[in-house]
């Protein structure tokens, strides 16, 4: 047994850390808020192979895994940089097992062409049905539909996803949609296709570009993937999102433990009392049980395909609430301070706040963790 | 990452789940416990037969009896007598903690005289540290050892928390030799025949009503010379020895407790309204998940065990994750089946076990002061015993409940 990051991947995570540093990307969270332009990471993202770090070799990618990519992503999520990886990644894993556009899996993999996963939740034991992302409510709303056939023998999807990482300015959606019988395709549409129209939706999280994706009779390619390889698909986003999670509670914990040492009250620095020290080695303690299930995840993804499902949805379920608390504890810390304008914690606050509600939800995950069991158990 | 055997780990787990098929009729239904001297006496033999074809101290050194292996052959017998619902060793405590300790601290009599009838469960251990006033704060013990003429020692005081003591053979006992000295420096570590004269051992009821623990008392017992393990007043070491084996203990077989999320569904499932509700889920999922985070950090922690890195206090960590899912678990699924599950059987054990395991090997606050002292950097607690006599202390302590 061998339950650790191999010296390459340790070395990928180094190199993400430095590539990531040269950029302030914490202050660029914040100006984005005011309306400033994001900096452009997409460059430093195809330079340092990131876009096709889940293309095959033979695509002109790096070939490497998912726990790579989350390794990456978590880098990303240290420091709040808006690099549009949760919508590149899974949609490019999908292009990949289709294989059949060996031209712009190449752009995808150089970083000339940028994807965005338009993703649907995988039915359970009580909604079998995929649904998607509604705008607002509770309630989930019905995944595209997709009728197959058509001269080119291609695909016509219709429907509305709200909240879709990454989708303003993608060059291709790979759509998760369902047929009339249920069955779930996936399906690869220009991002300027007729019949596609994409709405930036402004985001309490300025670092995160969203989109609300309405197709209308938008016509694109099927792709050669299973419901299996598509329901993969949002489970590595449900990885993805708990790795960049467990980044930004890493860097919020540093924060809050290095201000605890220079903050003094009463003749005592604040992190010698117990209120403090117990809650961040609470944060610590969430920090860790993040990273284990997310390992799981890497793992499971390569080697256990059955239960990646379940080591996704706990690292999501985890990360969410370890991030959740991790953000508020690092105002608690700052004190008032810390929920001004000009901190840097209210940052990792929102970011906290959108990734919650993002992709069905941290919610939703622990239920998935729930439903896997269960099912498991009943059976 | 890689969580399959290796070739020479699938072959030795081979050979032990072999071993299991021929010799799993032999093993005692349950554990053995104190008020059982039946049950006791099957679990020992058990033990023997698992120490004969050399399944006990599978990483204690060769030239004391072991099998001089690594953890994850030990993990992987852990895993293999589970698997077959067999209990483990009866003597976990000894084998575990205090062999090594010997093996460490130990003089070459000692070893020579203890460790094999240990490993055999010939003569089964208890751990004699934690006193009434003294638990997270284990320094302030105030058994005496006062030495004698001959070089021997007498020893009085009271040690609680006592796992095994109604058939343990031996002790290993932390007593204050010299009280003007501060605290920590005034200990030592011994050996102590439970069958001595002076040493009285009462059950300790449990919130169950079963006796899980018991009290020992010491009213001048008198220890032959040699009987220290280490220096004399050097026994501080020789408990941090014993601490840090607990750790590994605990690390190596997180889920040994039985406090799997597949076991909790199992109780959930059997009702499918329970199964489809919304709320059952949320907290079944929450605690679910927390189990399989610990699972897996227990792997992780195994992988540095197995590089040879002694896992820090962080380790701790993982119980405190354990119990309070454990906590969440029995709460749930009493929830769900109704009052009649704090009864009798599985549930009721489970829930009322608990709230004693949350203290147990260390509090949760106590460890989260260490953890956050140790791993995260954080300043330490201002400390009003530091430099000071553990004699002046006392005095001080009493003054302050006066004022």
């Amino acid at each position: 047994m061998n339950f650790e990051l191999s010296d390459e991947q340790v070395f990928l995570r180094e190199a993400a850390r430095d590539a990531l540093g040269r950029v302030r990307t914490v202050e660029a969270a914040r100006d984005a808020l005011e309306g400033a332009e994001l900096p452009d990471l997409w460059p430093t993202t195809a330079q340092a192979g990131w876009t096709g770090l889940l293309i095959s070799e033979d695509h002109g990618g790096a070939g490497l895994g998912a726990i790579d990519a989350m390794l990456v992503a978590a880098e990303c999520g240290r420091v709040l940089a808006g690099v549009a990886l949760l919508g590149h990644l899974p949609a490019t894993a999908l292009l990949d097992a289709d294989g059949g556009e060996g031209q712009l899996l190449a752009r995808l993999a150089s970083g000339a062409a940028r994807a965005a996963f338009v993703p649907a939740r995988p039915g359970d034991d009580r909604d079998p049905a995929w649904t998607a992302e509604p705008r607002r409510g509770i309630r989930r709303a019905p995944a595209p539909a997709v009728t197959v056939g058509g001269s080119d023998g291609g695909a016509t999807v219709s429907g509305t996803v709200a909240w879709v990482p990454d989708a303003p300015g993608a060059d291709v959606l790979v759509v998760a949609a369902v047929e009339s019988d249920g069955r779930p395709r996936a399906v690869a549409i220009d991002g300027g296709a007729a019949g596609v129209a994409i709405e930036a939706a402004s985001a309490y999280d300025a670092t995160r570009p969203l989109g609300h994706v309405t197709l209308d009779g938008a016509r694109g390619r099927l792709l050669d993937v299973d419901g299996e390889q598509l329901a993969a698909a949002w489970f590595l986003a449900q990885a993805l999102i708990a790795a960049e999670s467990l980044g930004a509670v890493e860097e919020a914990l540093r924060r809050s433990v290095e201000y605890a040492k220079e903050r003094f009250t009463f003749g005592r620095p604040i992190g010698s009392y117990q209120a403090i020290k117990h809650a961040l080695t609470e944060v610590l303690r969430r920090q860790e049980n993040t990273r284990s299930p997310l390992y799981y995840a890497g793992w499971a993804h390569g080697s256990k395909p059955d239960e990646f499902a379940l080591a996704a949805s706990a690292a999501r379920s985890c990360a969410g609430g370890a991030l959740d608390y991790a953000a508020r504890e690092l105002i608690s810390v700052h004190g008032g301070i810390g929920a001004t304008w000009e901190h840097d914690a209210p940052l990792f606050f929102r970011r906290a706040q959108l990734s919650r509600r993002l992709l069905g939800g941290t919610g939703d995950a622990t239920d998935r963790v729930a439903a896997e069991l269960l099912g498991q158990a009943a059976a | 990452m890689d969580l399959n055997d290796s070739p020479e780990l699938a072959a030795y787990r081979s050979q032990v789940r072999a071993w299991l098929e021929e010799n799993a009729s032999h093993a005692p239904r349950t554990r053995g416990t104190g008020d059982d001297a039946e049950g006791v006496a099957a679990h020992r033999a058990w033990q023997r037969r698992l120490a004969e074809a050399g399944y006990v101290g599978v990483t204690w050194p060769a030239e004391h009896g072991g099998q001089g292996r690594g953890p994850l052959e030990q993990v992987v017998v852990n895993q293999e007598l589970a698997a077959a619902g067999v209990p483990g060793i009866l003597d976990v405590i000894g084998v575990g903690m205090l062999g090594p300790t010997i093996i460490a601290h130990g003089s070459d009599e000692q070893k020579q005289r203890y460790l094999a009838p240990m490993l055999h469960g010939d003569e089964v251990w208890c751990q004699l540290f934690s006193e009434p006033a003294a638990g997270s704060d284990l320094a302030g013990i105030q058994a005496r050892a006062v030495r004698d003429d001959d070089g021997g020692w007498r020893i009085t005081g009271q040690k609680v928390w006592t796992t095994n003591a109604q058939f343990a053979a031996f002790g290993l006992l932390l007593a204050r030799t010299d009280a003007d000295l501060p605290k920590h420096n005034g200990l030592t570590m011994f050996v102590v025949p439970m069958d001595a004269a002076g040493v009285t051992i009462r059950p300790l009821r449990q919130i169950s009503g079963e006796p899980e623990f018991n009290e020992v008392f010491f009213d001048d017992v008198k220890l032959e010379p040699g009987s220290e393990v280490g220096p004399v007043n050097g026994g501080w070491a020789v408990a941090l020895t014993t601490l840090m084996f607990e750790r590994l203990t605990i690390g190596a077989g997180s889920e040994g407790l039985g406090y799997r999320a597949d076991r909790f569904a199992a109780a959930i499932a059997s009702d499918p309204v329970a199964a489809a509700d919304g709320g059952v889920r949320r907290a079944y999922g929450e605690l679910a998940t927390e189990l399989l985070a610990l699972r897996f950090t227990g792997y992780r922690l195994l992988t540095a065990i197995s590089k040879g890195r002694i896992p820090g206090p962080e380790a701790g960590l993982g119980k405190v994750t354990a119990v309070n899912a454990a906590i969440a678990a029995g709460d749930l699924i009493a929830d769900v089946l109704g009052p009649e599950t704090l009864q009798r059987g599985e549930w009721a054990d489970l829930i009322s076990f608990l709230p004693g395991l949350k203290s147990a090997g260390g509090t949760e606050e106590i460890l989260r002061n260490t953890i956050g002292e140790r791993v995260l950097g954080l300043p330490p607690e201002p400390r009003l015993d530091k430099g000071i006599p553990f004699s002046e202390l006392r005095a001080k302590e009493r003054q302050e409940v006066q004022a």
